[in-house]
């Protein structure tokens, strides 16, 4: 529940913190001048494990880090909280956190149909910063018999049932539920209390639903996420999930009951507080934004496209504890094509099994970067690949086709198109981290393929979930530290959609820069370009692509733009879409330098020394 | 039932992902031994165990078994309980009748049998399921050391101790197991070759130098070697060994017949002299291993216990809790100088820009040779003495 012990105007100091998994961040804010500003940052190890089990300690910890950065006093003398609210002399106005301690939030989700009402229930169990463990649907391919292995197996958190439309299927529904209870699911935490589940199927069987589930189970039931076939509402699941998640799961967590205490607003999983900042800038911007959190064991993209939101996490694509992870999936050949120099297969796996067996080790030599740049490319595209089944169209339901799209053999099923996202932003320790700024503008270029003109930014310091929960109660605090301190502009990507070949034309761009000097870049099929356009500032372009480019307003059409600056500039890429890598060993690599010589990406003397 | 997930209490530290993994010759090492779910403690405090003592017990409710039974007899879920032969709560055997339907005059006979020997836990009018619960599945946790019970948690297991020498590696496969030492090469530096695993190995832990052999692999699995030791193994010759790529290192689960501790990492990787030399002095005594690997918050790694009577040594717990300090010994962890064993020189507070134009902090190592070398802190693991 949210209590502010001060009105908003009257908050000088703002804490946050998040719980990670290995690690707790605490960052501290303050209004100087009418404006609220990023003030310095803590970090301590989590204690949610034995023989610690008390996440109190690790946010003490990072908290006490601020303090001794800053000489102003937080913890209360007898180490039973925070001061709420300053005093004067110590304290904050404000306490707030996210968490994801202990491996976040687990959840099983299931409903009748897989396509549909199972994959409603998934979008809301991932809107509410899950991690969704399994989907058991009636047509998921598995006998009976497997489903409930696989359930007893399981240990979540929480189970999200959904099913049927009101007053449509019924027996089916209560069929999955009795299979539900037969395998009787035990929960993660806590030996002997009970497992939350959140019912939101068929209206019509809710007492059938509560004579089945209510004594062995802490039941909840809302508002159908189907209630018809065309409407998909998650909000009442997602609601119920946060309620549950603190009532049920957070209160079994070593610690949190002392946390909740603490706090000022609900605890949030930290997805879900990195969720609202993505929401945060489409809100502001007005534009439709894909982001995405880079994580060590996780990465979580999230696509804000018109009204809706939608986050997908991929629980084993990273770049630390999961690197191997991704190249089990996209295969080593994948990662090896983005190197520009000779490494020999088993030298690559091996590194990349070294990475994952010491997970905070980090790259000292450039061979190394660019290894863990071309993971995170591959790491980035499949996040994105699986956000896309999720961020689908609503199935079930009768599309009306014209001639067109009838030649138009396999109707797209994701609606998160390139050319229709304004705003790419990443968050993550790799994307943070990268040495110069251009190199994870580029990272992000090759893995999503930018199309028209897009905007990039990317997370300064990690404090995206806290500001996230921080807007939940203070929306322009959360907008000033976040305009100001947190979101780095890197510049803007100019890709026309197209193929073509090398040495034909692709674009031509006429920039008005900021001091009225007009220059003029003519960009052939396979080109990068970079041009210096600093953050803050503006240039006007006027981009005529070739006859068989399309900038968004069809192929050859001119577009005209505003565009943004940054750390990187403007991104000038008439490589085509999709880019494609020669299949010529010696071609390939020879291009990559020269793409990567064209944005200096990398330091050129140490560059040369690889090949 | 072999046991359980182990829980380390003093042994390991599982609060966060620590660089230095112990190697200790003599330490108290606790293990938790608790059921999955509550259950009778079978063990008293104080009491003497072997390894394979039988600390705790317990019941998992049997496995489900949905019939669809009104469907089979042609009936409507409704009418299902006219057509019961047996009732919620009966106990009903493989092949008998649980529902029986007939028509005209007994010209069309159809029945349920029961898939299993088990009991009838519902029986529903909606879906016309029977759901019929299987046989409890008995659990036994097992002592996994041999020690002392030094504290009993009623209804869910205890707590076993004993001194010993405790080895933890970077990288393990295969569970819990048991077996006597041998050193199946002289030099930390030597690869352990199919020609070095003998016949008479089978049961024992076989401790091999610098690297395993796909071939020694399969020969210790066809003979029965309980576990092998060694620095490291190929990531292409593990993949194959196990049938599938490690993707993330949440491991111990898999049944390749042997368990496989890897101490330094993956490649050709000469063990640490003091881990190899500290092996080699225990040589024939028994040691429990385990190859659990999770590497995630919670991190466990794989261990090497071999009980023993040595006094526990207490010195060296005071200097790990000083941390990394001018002339702590550290061993880097990765490239250019993987493996290379050295001594702090010291440990500059500013971030300091490294070759791949990172900013981090760092610390100076002086390397066997006398040179030294700039890493990130990041980078090197605290060898424990």
């Amino acid at each position: 529940m949210t209590t502010l012990r001060k009105p908003t105007e009257e908050m000088q100091y703002i804490l946050a913190t998040d719980v990670g998994s290995t690690t707790t961040k605490a960052r501290f804010f303050h209004r100087k001048d009418g404006e609220w500003r990023f003030l310095v940052a803590g970090e301590a190890p989590t204690t949610v494990e034995a023989p610690y089990e008390d996440v109190t300690m690790g946010v003490q910890n990072a908290v006490r880090e601020v303090e001794e950065l800053t000489g102003h006093r937080i913890l209360s003398p007898d180490r039973s909280g925070i001061v709420v609210p300053y005093d004067g002399e110590s304290g904050v106005d404000l306490y707030c956190t996210t968490s994801s301690a202990g491996g976040g939030l687990q959840m099983m989700v299931s409903g009748l149909i897989l396509s549909m009402t199972a994959e409603s229930a998934n979008r809301a169990a991932l809107g509410a910063g899950a991690i969704v463990m399994d989907v058991i649907a009636l047509d998921d391919g598995r006998q009976i018999y497997q489903k409930i292995q696989r359930i007893r197996s399981l240990r979540p958190d929480m189970i999200l049932i959904a099913g049927g439309t009101d007053g449509g299927a019924a027996a089916h529904v209560i069929e999955i539920l009795e299979l539900i209870k037969a395998a009787e699911p035990k929960p993660r935490l806590g030996i002997g209390y009970q497992l939350p589940i959140v019912y939101a199927g068929n209206k019509v069987i809710r007492p059938q639903v509560e004579k089945l589930l209510s004594e062995e189970f802490a039941l909840s039931i809302v508002d159908n996420i189907r209630a018809t076939l065309d409407v998909e509402n998650t909000e009442p699941a997602r609601r119920a999930v946060h309620e549950l998640f603190m009532e049920h799961v957070m209160s079994h967590a070593p610690g949190y009951t002392k946390l909740m205490k603490w706090t000022d607003v609900d605890i949030m999983p930290t997805p879900a507080g990195e969720g609202i900042a993505i929401q945060l800038i489409a809100d502001t911007y007005k534009e439709n934004v894909l982001g995405v959190g880079l994580g060590g064991a996780t990465t979580n993209v999230y696509s804000v496209v018109g009204e809706r939101f939608v986050r997908s996490v991929s629980a084993n694509l990273g770049m630390s504890y999961s690197v191997t992870n991704v190249m089990k999936e996209a295969g080593i050949g994948n990662i090896m094509r983005w190197l520009p120099f000779d490494l020999d297969e088993e030298d690559v796996s091996s590194r990349l099994m070294n990475k994952m067996i010491r997970p905070t080790t980090i790259p000292q030599i450039l061979e190394d970067l660019i290894v863990e740049h071309s993971v995170a490319r591959e790491a980035l595209r499949l996040g994105l690949a699986h956000h896309r089944t999720i961020a689908t169209r609503l199935k079930g339901i009768q599309v009306e086709r014209d001639i067109a799209s009838m030649f138009d053999q396999a109707m797209e099923e994701t609606y998160v198109k390139m050319m229709d996202i304004d705003i790419i932003a990443g968050t993550g320790g790799l994307l943070s981290h990268a040495p110069r700024r251009i190199q994870s503008m580029f990272i992000l270029t090759d893995a999503w393929q930018p199309e028209g003109v897009t905007k990039m930014f990317q997370d300064s310091v990690f404090m995206m979930p806290h500001l996230g929960v921080l807007s939940t109660v203070y929306r322009e605090a959360a907008w000033n530290v976040f305009d100001n301190d947190c979101l780095v502009r890197l510049g803007t990507c100019i890709a026309p959609f197209g193929s073509g070949k090398p040495g034909e034309a692709v674009m031509n761009v006429e920039l008005t820069m900021p001091d009225g000097e007009v220059v003029e870049e003519e960009l052939d099929f396979g080109e990068i370009r970079r041009i210096n356009l600093s953050e803050r500032q503006e240039a006007e372009v006027v981009i005529t692509p070739a006859r068989h480019f399309d900038m968004g307003e069809g192929p050859g059409r001119s577009v005209n733009r505003t565009v943004m600056g940054g750390v990187g500039g403007l991104l000038l890429d008439a490589r085509g879409r999709p880019i494609s890598l020669p299949k010529e060993d010696e071609a390939r690599k020879e291009l990559l330098l020269k793409w990567f010589r064209a944005l200096e990406l990398y330091p050129e003397r140490k560059l040369r020394e690889l090949m | 039932m072999g046991a359980m997930k182990t829980e380390n209490k003093k042994s390991t530290e599982a609060h966060a992902y620590t660089p230095g993994l112990k190697v200790k010759r003599a330490m108290t090492v606790d293990k938790t031994r608790r059921l999955p779910i509550l259950g009778e403690v079978l063990v008293n405090l104080g009491d003497n165990v072997e390894h394979e003592t039988i600390t705790a017990r317990t019941e998992i409710s049997g496995n489900p078994e949905i019939v669809k039974t009104s469907m089979l007899l042609g009936v409507e879920p409704e009418d299902l309980p006219l057509y019961m032969l047996k009732e919620v709560g009966d106990n009903v055997e493989e092949g008998e009748n649980l529902a029986y339907y007939s028509a005209f005059f007994g010209l069309i006979k159809k029945a349920v049998a029961s898939p299993i020997d088990g009991t009838i836990e519902s029986i529903s009018d909606v879906t016309g399921q029977v759901i019929l619960r299987g046989k409890p599945i008995p659990v036994d946790i097992d002592s996994y050391i041999p020690g002392k019970i030094v504290e009993v948690l009623p209804r869910e297991g205890v707590v076993v101790e004993t001194n010993a020498a405790f080895i933890q590696g970077i990288f393990g496969i295969g569970g819990e197991s048991q077996g006597r030492i041998r050193m199946a090469v002289g030099s930390p530096s030597e690869e352990l070759t199919k020609d070095l695993v003998r016949p008479e190995d089978k049961g024992t832990v076989l401790v091999g130098g610098s690297m395993v052999t796909m071939e020694a692999l399969k020969k210790a699995v066809d003979i029965g070697v309980s576990c092998i030791v060694v620095g490291g193994v190929r990531h292409g010759d593990l993949t194959s060994f196990t049938g599938e790529e490690i993707g993330v290192a949440i491991t111990g689960h898999e049944e390749v017949g042997i368990t496989l501790i890897v101490m330094e990492g993956f490649g050709k990787m000469t063990m640490s002299k003091r881990t190899f030399d500290l092996l080699r002095s225990f040589e024939g005594y028994n040691a429990s291993v385990n190859g659990v690997t999770q590497i995630r918050a919670g991190v466990l790694r794989p261990e090497i216990i071999i009980p023993h009577e040595e006094v526990e040594a207490q010195a060296s717990e005071e200097k790990l809790a000083a941390g990394m300090v001018p002339g702590t010994p550290v061993r880097i962890i990765r490239q250019p100088y993987f493996g290379i064993i050295g001594n702090v020189v010291n440990l500059p507070v500013e971030l300091q820009q490294v070759d791949s134009e990172s900013r981090v902090r760092v610390l100076n190592v002086e390397l066997n040779d006398g040179i030294i070398v700039t890493v990130p802190r990041a980078n090197v693991e605290i060898i424990e003495e």
